[in-house]
């Protein structure tokens, strides 16, 4: 334990004591100062366990070669853009964690989200509902999307794959049905439309910022405080400061520049989009969900190993069920993100994103063999795949260059995953 | 003599129409190892999970610490402090060692895992075990070694305070080194006053460290023998049915 981290006080010294002495058996791969981390990162990676880096890097690496070649990439109009064409996805690709993560998968994701968002516009605009009313319609049937395929592969014991993808067929043609063959309906509820086209006051971005630190403050702290209390190591808390400013530096510069006036016209248009906080509010509560609850940790038992979640008393078939319910849920979002950017709903809606969902969760680091990713993996992989279609459109390359591009560095994820594994399971051999 | 913690009196279990178990007498003491032996389809395996309360037996008497009990699911065993250790381990390679520890019955406050506990209670368990060979509790299991994981799932076993860990083969995919760890381990065990029941078919490790051997033979317990007593070819003759014990203590 360093003197820095502020340590237990000297009456809890028989338990630091203890703890010591624990240690000199087996550490808990928290001590040490801020390099030792460091180095056991790198050995982590190493090893296979590479995360969201080859992700980060992706992303880095074609914002710059787009900032490169095309004046208008970096500019606050196309950073604002960027964030809102890349939300459906994002959550999209978030909602397929929870399924991925148990090596399941959904394939009728997006024609879930297309689906209810043709009810939820269908009911609003021919049946004159209540728009919240046709929201909590959407997603009930998101849930009992969710509910039904959760049946069939946790308690009929059906594929996910061939479930969804009979699912993913005939939800398409329900569309039809519903629609009608070259149908469309215009979304006209401003506080749908708001959620990609609103911005918070340039004002709301900083305290979106501030709350984000507040609550990675407190998360951390609350953990620290419970380690100290068990008489266990914490790491260097340089690494909490570390956190704490890559975030308020990241995202000043983010709220900073979506606060410039980004309009053409007349009307100033600034301040962070409010899919943005809506956005970062789910991720941070499935994080949570995934990482400090039973449930969570159980979705990543079953994924990991399956019988011995089973035999370590974890109910399998409910977790599996749940996931699904979760996945469908989420979906149902990414299907009001798209309606709100695009403004409209056609009889084709969400048939062409489930693959792209997937693609941006793999891309990430999320791996199709389940157990392992998280949902800020899929977030990032699906800023990757926004920036590639984002950046090839501006350099006015056919619609078939993006899908090429997009092909080749899903394919490329995905052998980074299998590669990595290979890795981490080579290591069993070799000790 | 002890009090035997664990005594099975005349328990049958058959499947259809084939007889697994067929009456048998089996007794296991607190701080002691039994060797389970026999022959493949001798109803080692059949024995051990009426134990687990996974396949409940027809019929006989269960007596835990002389009074008669049920054993109908997991739960029942594990209630009374009854935990099996699987060949095939049952530990999840992308949880850390402390996570499989406690995977399902995790410590929570405020309905959120309390880690710093688990971790604590993970590597005291470890550290009375004398377990050297791991690095550090949060690492990975897909990182570890067999006779590592081996380590794991049996301090997994008795993390909750377990009065009779029973290890089906523990030491069957093991080398020389890892499988010399593992049976200290298992000794380590028994000095702490737990119950161990281990089945093997490697009858160096049953010599190595069992108090008594029980020999299976086609669904009956044809020898109930303390270790320092018989010698190998004997329990090879028990196993394989050409010798009959004709001992008076059972």
């Amino acid at each position: 334990m360093s003197a820095a981290d502020g340590g237990a006080p000297a009456t809890e010294s028989t338990t630091v004591l203890s703890a010591l002495s624990t240690e000199q058996l087996i550490g808990s791969g928290q001590e040490g100062g801020l390099m030792d981390q460091v180095r056991a990162w790198v050995q982590r990676v190493r090893g296979g366990d590479m995360g969201a880096l080859p992700a980060v890097a992706g992303f880095v690496v074609l914002s710059v070669l787009f900032t490169a070649l095309s004046p208008f990439f970096f500019t606050e109009r196309n950073f604002a853009n960027l964030l809102t064409q890349a939300a459906t996805l994002v959550m999209l690709g978030m909602a397929l964690v929870f399924v991925l993560l148990l090596g399941e998968i959904d394939l009728s994701a997006g024609v879930t989200a297309g689906l209810t968002m043709v009810i939820f516009v269908v009911l609003v605009a021919v049946v004159n509902l209540n728009w919240i009313l046709a929201l909590a319609i959407a997603f009930l049937t998101g849930i009992a999307i969710g509910t039904f395929i959760g049946f069939f592969v946790a308690k009929v014991g059906i594929p996910s794959f061939v479930v969804t993808l009979g699912l993913f067929l005939g939800f398409q043609g329900l569309e039809l049905i519903i629609i009608g063959a070259g149908g469309l309906y215009r979304v006209e509820t401003p506080e749908i439309l708001a959620i990609q086209n609103g911005t918070l006051p340039t004002w709301g971005g900083w305290v979106m910022l501030v709350v984000m630190l507040a609550v990675s403050a407190t998360t951390s702290w609350i953990d620290r405080s419970r380690r100290t209390r068990a008489g266990v190591p914490n790491r260097t808390i340089a690494l909490v400061w570390a956190k704490l400013i890559t975030i308020a530096v990241l995202g000043g510069v983010v709220v900073l520049i979506l606060n410039q006036n980004r309009g053409t016209g007349f009307k100033a248009i600034e301040g962070v989009p409010i899919v943005v906080p809506i956005t970062l509010a789910i991720l941070w509560l499935g994080t949570f969900v995934l990482d400090r609850t039973k449930f969570g940790r159980y979705i990543y038992a079953v994924g990991g190993n399956a019988e011995a979640a089973r035999r370590s008393g974890v109910k399998v078939a409910a977790i599996r069920w749940s996931a699904f319910i979760v996945c469908s849920s989420l979906a149902v979002v990414a299907g009001l993100f798209s309606i709100s950017k695009v403004g409209s709903v056609d009889a084709a809606a969400g048939r062409d994103i489930v693959l792209s969902g997937v693609a941006a969760a793999v891309v990430g680091g999320v791996s199709l063999f389940g157990g392992r990713g998280r949902l800020i993996h899929a977030a990032i992989g699906a800023l990757v795949i926004a920036v590639i279609t984002n950046g090839l459109g501006l350099l006015n390359l056919p619609a078939g260059v993006n899908y090429a591009v997009t092909g080749g560095v899903l394919i490329l994820a995905a052998t980074i995953d299998a590669v990595s594994r290979k890795r981490a399971g080579g290591s069993i051999l070799r000790t | 003599m002890d009090m035997p913690i664990i005594e099975l009196k005349g328990v049958v279990k058959s499947f259809g129409p084939v007889d697994v178990l067929k009456g048998v007498n089996f007794t296991a003491y607190p701080g002691k190892i039994t060797a389970l032996v026999g022959d493949n389809g001798a109803g080692k395996s059949t024995l051990i999970k009426g134990l687990a309360g996974v396949q409940p037996y027809d019929g006989g008497e269960v007596l835990f610490n002389g009074s008669p009990v049920h054993l109908h699911s997991p739960r029942d065993a594990g209630a009374l402090g009854i935990e099996v250790v699987y060949q095939d381990l049952a530990l999840c390679d992308n949880l850390d060692i402390v996570q499989n520890m406690f995977l399902g019955r995790e410590e929570l406050s405020a309905g959120t895992f309390d880690e710093g506990r688990m971790e604590r209670e993970a590597a005291e368990t470890l550290r009375q075990l004398s377990v050297r060979t791991v690095k550090s509790v949060r690492q990975k299991v897909s990182s570890l070694s067999g006779g590592q994981r081996q380590t794991v799932a049996i301090a997994r076993s008795v993390l909750k305070k377990a009065k009779v860990v029973i290890l089906d083969e523990p030491t069957a995919a093991l080398g020389v080194a890892q499988t010399a760890q593992v049976l200290a381990l298992v000794k380590r065990l028994a000095e702490q006053g737990v119950s161990v029941i281990i089945i093997s078919h490697n009858l160096v490790d049953v010599f190595e460290v069992a108090d008594y051997i029980s020999v299976l033979y086609l669904g009956q317990m044809v020898a109930s023998v303390k270790t320092s007593e018989t010698n190998n070819e004997d329990v090879i003759g028990y196993i394989t049915g050409v010798k009959t014990y004709e001992g008076t203590s059972a």
